[in-house]
């Protein structure tokens, strides 16, 4: 297995998908000449040419209104959008459209497009460039959310996505791109809708993904030292959620620990614990611990910033409170 | 439409069971194939898989109760599907008691205001019922007391804010009598003289009901008699090293293996060892499987597992069946077929260096091997006095079945298998 960036691991689907079927195209802004704003597209413009990797104007409402055109008439776009910050001003096409238009013309139509968009925070872009708006498109039925923390799934899931038929948004997070990983050779998917336990443990389980995957792992590298083991639950898919897994792990430590780099209320922590109390609430031994983003727009000042966003102390802090 | 789940036979001789514990709550989904319940029989405490999809229904028995075979215990059915005990032809229970007045129904504040002016209004919590005002628990382990029958006001928390929680649970022992708290301290038992510690009264587990309703039964009803033997092991100690050499370390055979093959064969040709004595029909019966019982000594009493068609199977299909049946025995988990059909058992305590033994047969056979450890003894050959490896074993017999010569004949005939080991490998 080789160690490859994230960057590299979806830039290697995306190739990879675009030799397999000729359906698969890219559209977005500066994805082609330059190469894609995170360098992810590099070298696809001369080797699949302008057809097939689509400069677009600076409209996202455009990128994704054509995508669901070319969807709706056969093609796989993948649609880029710079940031998710961006989706906002296209966020009618995705829920209103992508979102319902297999249901309400009674399944005459799939979608099979994919929204690939950078999100998170942490590089001090400002507070209208640095959110984690997940759990607002999870809360769409008819959208599948996906987004990986490690290089591995990024491939594996971003090739399902590709080869899916329903509209897919796929959310990669800004400071994970230069990230390695082992990533298998040749071709592999990861399914979609498939939570999975990347560290095991007894003592607590943390349930997280995207970017707090890695916080995660480090906080429970430390506990470790102190004979704490956590059991470490990626959902990786938000939906379809899954909670098998989650379920399972929390029966055996019997506490869990939600990690999510978006805001505290109405997010993914709030999904997860509510489940686990309507699933599975005679197995709870203390109450479920959310670890999120402070309730304020991001600050761009980098210590403030970095105070708002889920810290390493913070999940060991959740981890040792319920135990 | 609902379905009715009766307390299964686990056993030819099994006419009731214990109801241990339920491991579907009511109103919980279950699959075909999981598990239901723990039911406890006279020789195993086996689980029982719901033959039925859908919701568990309602719990007819309690955990704990003693409950005859074929009786309903509980009814699965489609999720919000109401019992109707008569209509599925069972026994409705009598109506609980009416309660006397209905507490008066809080009455819904009529909203003239919007809700949100009224923050002061919080209603004070009303304790949970069933559980003492002031008691903090967490879901866990309010559940693991209920299972255990532990009154959560005597044990005390060690969570936040003095929650019990699981490892309170876990920890909690019931308050005991001056009698047993006297037999515990550990001074007692350290002192040469002085008193003696008082009796200790030991419930008889079912397992152990039931060890002694058929030992006492055996060796009331059964006349014993007793041969015994003594083998030259050395060649099938020395043929299972080399055998062994060849074998992974979780394969290896052990000298029972060796003799559960050797009484097998043995059998086909001594049918009449390979029997019941059936009296109601004035008959006995030569079985056709050869089944061997091995004795497994399991907490508070032993079982015996057994190998079918010992006589057809090679010896290492022997070894790895018996391995993972003794497995099953010693964690509780045997299954009913594990314990069930045997022809004829063998007892081993040759792990404990006993020399010579016999064993109570076990109904319905007509006999048990007795085996004993093998030992380095000083044996005489051609008139001189060499060391050599013996290992002695008594077969009892049902004399209502065979007789001495016969007996003493499969002692001859074992010999030949026993010290002669190659035989067991062709």
């Amino acid at each position: 297995m080789a160690r490859i960036t994230m960057r590299e691991a979806i830039s290697q689907a995306l190739w990879e998908e675009m030799e397999r079927d000729e359906r698969v195209f890219i559209l977005g802004e500066e994805v082609g000449v330059w190469g894609g704003t995170y360098a992810v597209t590099k070298g696809f413009y001369d080797h699949f040419g302008e057809k097939r990797v689509r400069d677009t104007p600076i409209a996202e409402s455009a990128i994704i209104g054509a995508a669901i055109g070319a969807a709706l008439t056969g093609l796989r776009p993948v649609a880029e959008m710079m940031t998710i910050n961006f989706a906002f001003t296209a966020f009618d096409h995705i829920v209103n459209e992508a979102a319902k238009l297999r249901y309400m013309f009674g399944g005459q139509f799939t979608l099979p497009m994919v929204i690939r968009a950078p999100g998170g925070g942490g590089r001090q872009l400002g507070a209208t460039h640095s959110q984690t708006p997940d759990a607002v498109f999870a809360h769409f039925p008819g959208l599948k959310v996906v987004s990986p923390g490690t290089p591995e799934d990024a491939k594996g899931l971003l090739k399902a996505s590709i080869r899916s038929d329903d509209p897919i948004l796929f959310i990669e997070h800004a400071t994970l791109y230069q990230v390695r990983g082992e990533v298998p050779e040749g071709d592999y998917v990861t399914p979609i809708g498939k939570s999975k336990v990347q560290r095991p443990g007894k003592h607590v389980t943390v349930v997280t993904y995207s970017k707090m995957l890695d916080v995660s792992f480090k906080a429970a590298d430390l506990l470790a030292q102190e004979g704490i083991e956590v059991e470490i639950v990626d959902l990786r898919t938000l939906r379809p959620l899954d909670m098998e897994p989650v379920l399972e792990s929390f029966k055996k430590t019997n506490r869990a620990v939600i990690v999510e780099e978006g805001w505290r209320s109405y997010g993914v922590g709030a999904e997860i614990a509510a489940r686990i109390y309507e699933e599975a609430f005679d197995y709870a031994d203390a109450p479920i611990k959310r670890v999120a983003q402070a309730e304020v727009p991001l600050p761009y000042n980098r210590t403030l910033e970095q105070m708002a966003l889920p810290q390493v102390i913070d999940v060991v802090n959740a981890v040792k409170e319920v135990l | 439409m609902a379905e009715i789940v009766i307390m299964p036979k686990l056993g030819f001789d099994m006419a009731e069971g214990v109801l241990v514990r339920w491991v579907g709550q009511e109103g919980e989904k279950i699959a075909r194939g999981a598990i239901l319940a723990e039911i406890e029989t006279d020789k195993a405490t086996v689980e029982v898989e719901s033959a039925y999809e859908g919701v568990i229904l309602q719990h007819l028995v309690q955990q704990g109760e003693v409950v005859p075979v074929n009786t309903p215990i509980a009814v699965i059915g489609a999720p919000g599907e109401t019992v109707d005990l008569a209509a599925l032809g069972l026994k409705v229970p009598p109506a609980a008691a009416p309660q006397a007045t209905k507490p008066p129904a809080a009455t819904t504040p009529t909203i003239s205001e919007p809700a949100i002016i009224a923050p002061a209004a919080q209603p004070v919590a009303e304790p949970e019922p069933g559980l003492p005002a002031g008691v903090r628990a967490s879901p866990l382990a309010r559940r693991m007391a209920k299972e255990r029958g532990i009154d959560l006001s005597k044990v005390k928390g060690t969570g936040p804010s003095g929650r019990i929680v699981k490892a309170d649970i876990e920890a909690y022992r019931e308050p005991v009598s001056p009698v047993q708290a006297a037999a515990a301290m550990p001074e007692k038992l350290a002192v040469t003289f002085g008193e003696a510690p008082p009796d200790q009264l030991i419930p008889l587990s079912r397992l152990r009901l039931a060890i002694s309703r058929r030992m006492t039964e055996a060796k009331q009803n059964l006349p014993h008699f007793y041969i015994s033997y003594e083998y030259n092991v050395a060649p099938l100690l020395a043929l299972r090293q080399q055998v062994n050499a060849l074998l992974p370390e979780d394969e290896k055979l052990s000298v029972n293996d060796f003799i559960i093959k050797a009484v097998s064969l043995c059998l086909r040709s001594f049918p009449n060892l390979n029997a019941s004595f059936d009296l109601k029909n004035e008959q006995v019966i030569q079985h056709g499987h050869v089944n061997i019982g091995v004795a497994v000594a399991v907490e508070n009493g032993l079982l015996t597992v057994v190998c079918r068609d010992a006589d057809l199977k090679p010896l290492r299909q022997i070894a790895a069946e018996v391995r993972t049946l003794v497995k099953r025995a010693r964690e509780g988990k045997v299954r009913p077929d594990d314990i069930e059909g045997s022809t004829f058992s063998i007892s081993n305590l040759g792990m404990f260096g006993v020399e010579d033994f016999q064993a109570i047969i076990n109904p319905p056979e007509a006999a048990i091997l007795a085996v004993s450890a093998a030992r380095q003894v000083p044996v005489v050959e051609n008139g001189e006095i060499k060391a050599g490896m013996r290992m002695k074993a008594t077969i009892s017999v049902d004399h209502r079945v065979s007789d001495g010569a016969e007996a003493a004949r499969f002692m001859q005939e074992l010999a030949r298998y026993l010290e002669e080991p190659l035989r067991l490998l062709i």
